[in-house]
């Protein structure tokens, strides 16, 4: 039963799984699991994405357009004849004979290129440098060539564009969430399970407290508290503190048990009796034994701080223009008949689904990894 | 028994107590007098009434200390009585009631319906492992668990709206809104109530489902499962009788868990689709400031939920005697 686990894939000889190192073979379980794979290049894409979203955006995403509101997404050719030169066609405005509103249609005769690398609105990159290079974009000031991958919204602002920049701010509260609540899980955890007696109790009391309490109303109510004539960047970190409340306590608990185990194991023991101090003995000889058991909860714990953080904006109380978040996007999609005359306002909701499953496969993979030494899997 | 559930009660009273404190801080967490607000807003409508206003002012403690305040907020929740809400110049209480009534009617049903669908889909995906039904309904709970509620609300809303033109918000048609109870009634939140429910359930069903499979998969490779095989037991009747009474356990045990999520999610959910239970009427509260109101709800729905946690408690120790003693 308790064999240790031997790669399928790994093809130079099972020999070297003995001498192989925890890490190589934490990441030989880790391979096998693909869907985690798959979650692991998703989650990669999504922070590349937010790394770089004014480049990839195609617009202003503040900039409004009152010509162009509503408007449905921009179908894009990608084969002009037989050659793959991506263009879109262009509109033309026609006036409603029952309505009498100006309507948009599609006009077939004009064609616009769709261009890379190409100068569009000013921003800085990484908050450093200033420049005004996009990944794509039409080369015209065509007021009726109009490239909206994703549509607009109520104000004619780019959904496309706006998105790239949600991505940025709903994948950061996430993590920097998920550090505060790592930060007092360790801390708070560790406390316990390293000391144990009162100190033990009272951190436990806490946490079974805070686990029984409903927690959105009381989020809600929270994030209601927030001041509203607080700056932007107050607010954020605001939002991301509450959330981050959310998760400390399952690391908490999961340290703690970590702690109980190894504290009486055998080579923690013998490290204690050769002299090594408490902090000598819990850096260097336990936590490596469970660094990847916290990796794993870490990683699963994130998607309920990006849900946490959508829900509260979607209801108005979390974050607020003109931050973009995926919630700030969504909560454009609270009337059900804005909804029904613009579906592509529930794409949003899509980043959301897509980055909570991505981070659960890879968290199950991490955790199925977590303990190379287990037998099954 | 009854040890036990002392024992219980031991530390849930201390907890509701702890969450009234909370909850009072919410009401005092706005800068300023919340009846400087009133009086502006008294004096904006022209229904200044210096008696009134004396009348609040004497109710609520205002001139004295917070704990005093403190106080008189907290024992009037022992009798019932939850304050004023300012926006609606009513007692909370009588604005609550039926909203809590129809709370708890929802967090019932979706219960029911969780553990309806879970139990038989987590025996069936562990009992029949790797299959094509356990793979289809792994993916369904990936997808269960990744959905924010209320997307999957939003999701449905629109499908309802755009390809059959119907509204499916609120729990009764029009004409049943503001009737008295009867069977025509009854009936029609019977025609209304499982929309909701469905989208509040597929999170909890989701989750469930996956603890049942893990702990039915454990218990499914172990030797007593083989011995009563080997006697001829026929197999269904052996797999209901011993492995998933075992794995039924835990399940008991973090059902007191779904309750906290649930009353949660509803809330989110019930906005979106106006639904009348306590948690659009706590949104509404929380964005006009009307803190009384909103302090007396979050303090309901904890409350509420310390029940569900105790009743899954009892559950539990009827199941499980070591739990019972203490083990």
């Amino acid at each position: 039963m308790a064999s240790v686990a031997v790669p399928k894939t790994q093809e130079d000889g099972t020999q070297s799984v003995y001498v192989a190192s925890q890490w190589k073979l934490v990441w030989w379980r880790f391979r096998r699991h693909r869907l985690a794979i798959i979650g692991t290049v998703i989650v990669g894409i999504l922070y590349l994405v937010s790394l770089f979203p004014e480049f990839l955006a195609t617009h202003d995403p503040h900039e409004r357009n009152a010509k162009k509101l509503y408007l449905s997404p921009t179908p894009v050719h990608i084969f002009d004849g037989w050659l793959p030169r991506p263009y879109v066609n262009g509109l033309k405005s026609e006036r409603n004979p029952e309505t009498l509103a100006l309507d948009f249609e599609v006009d077939y005769e004009k064609k616009y290129r769709i261009q890379y690398f190409v100068h569009g609105y000013e921003y800085k990159m990484l908050g450093l440098i200033t420049t005004d290079w996009h990944l794509m974009g039409l080369d015209t000031d065509d007021d009726l060539a109009a490239f909206h991958m994703l549509g607009t919204d109520r104000m004619g602002r780019d959904l496309w564009s706006r998105l790239m920049l949600a991505t940025r701010i709903s994948m950061s509260v996430g993590l920097l969430g998920v550090l505060i609540s790592l930060f007092l899980g360790i801390l708070l955890g560790g406390l316990s399970g390293y000391y144990s007696g009162w100190m033990d109790v009272l951190i436990q009391r806490l946490i079974e407290f805070l686990r029984s309490i409903p927690t959105i109303p009381l989020w809600i109510a929270l994030a209601a508290a927030v001041p509203r004539d607080w700056s932007v960047v107050k607010v954020y970190f605001a939002i991301t503190v509450l959330i981050s409340f959310i998760g400390w306590t399952t690391l908490a608990r999961e340290v703690r048990g970590r702690f109980l185990v190894l504290r009486e194991d055998d080579f923690v023991v013998a490290a204690r009796v050769y002299g090594s101090s408490p902090l000598r003995t819990i850096f260097r000889h336990m936590v490596p034994n469970f660094i990847s058991h916290i990796i794993a909860t870490t990683t699963l714990a994130i998607p309920s701080m990006i849900i946490a953080e959508t829900s509260l904006s979607f209801l108005g109380l979390g974050l607020k223009q003109p931050v973009i978040s995926w919630g700030v996007l969504l909560f454009e999609a609270q009337q059900i008949r804005a909804v029904a005359s613009a579906p592509w306002l529930l794409v949003p909701g899509l980043f959301v689904l897509i980055s909570v499953l991505a981070f659960n496969f890879m968290g199950d993979g991490l955790r199925d990894a977590a303990d190379p030494y287990s037998a099954h899997g | 028994m009854v040890q036990f559930l002392l024992r219980r009660l031991a530390i849930y009273i201390p907890m509701l107590a702890l969450m009234s404190i909370v909850s009072y801080g919410i009401i005092e967490a706005p800068p300023g007098d919340f009846l400087d607000d009133y009086v502006t807003l008294l004096r904006a409508r022209g229904e200044y009434d210096e008696g009134e206003v004396q009348r609040l002012q004497a109710r609520y403690g205002l001139d004295s200390p917070i704990y005093v305040r403190y106080w008189k907020w907290a024992s009037g929740i022992l009798v019932w009585d939850l304050g004023d809400s300012l926006e609606f110049r009513r007692p909370v209480r009588d604005l609550v009631n039926d909203r809590l009534a129809m709370t708890v009617v929802l967090g019932i049903f979706t219960v029911i319906f969780t553990w309806t669908m879970a139990i038989p889909i987590g025996i069936i995906s562990a009992v029949k492992q790797y299959s094509f039904i356990d793979y289809t309904f792994t993916f369904l709970s990936y997808l269960g668990v990744g959905t924010p509620n209320f997307l999957l609300a939003l999701v449905l809303m629109w499908t309802a709206f755009a390809a059959f033109n119907v509204s499916i918000t609120g729990l009764f048609s029009d004409q049943y809104i503001d009737a008295p109870w009867s069977i025509g009634k009854f009936i029609d939140l019977l025609k209304h109530i499982w929309v909701p429910m469905v989208i509040l359930g597929t999170d909890g069903t989701a989750r469930l489902t996956r603890i049942l499979r893990a702990n039915l998969l454990d218990e499914l490779g172990k030797p007593y499962v083989e011995t009563a095989r080997s006697k001829g037991l026929s197999e269904w009747k052996l797999i209901l009788k011993y492995p998933v009474r075992i794995a039924l356990n835990p399940f008991v045990s973090t059902a007191g868990w779904t309750l906290p999520t649930l009353f949660s999610g509803s809330l989110i959910v019930a906005q979106v689709m106006s639904l009348p239970t306590v948690g659009p009427l706590l949104l509404k509260a929380l964005q006009s400031q009307d803190m009384y109101m909103a302090g007396s709800i979050v303090l309901i729905i904890t409350a509420l939920t310390l029940v569900g946690t105790l009743i899954s408690d009892i559950v539990l120790g009827f199941m499980d005697p070591r739990i019972r003693m203490g083990a």
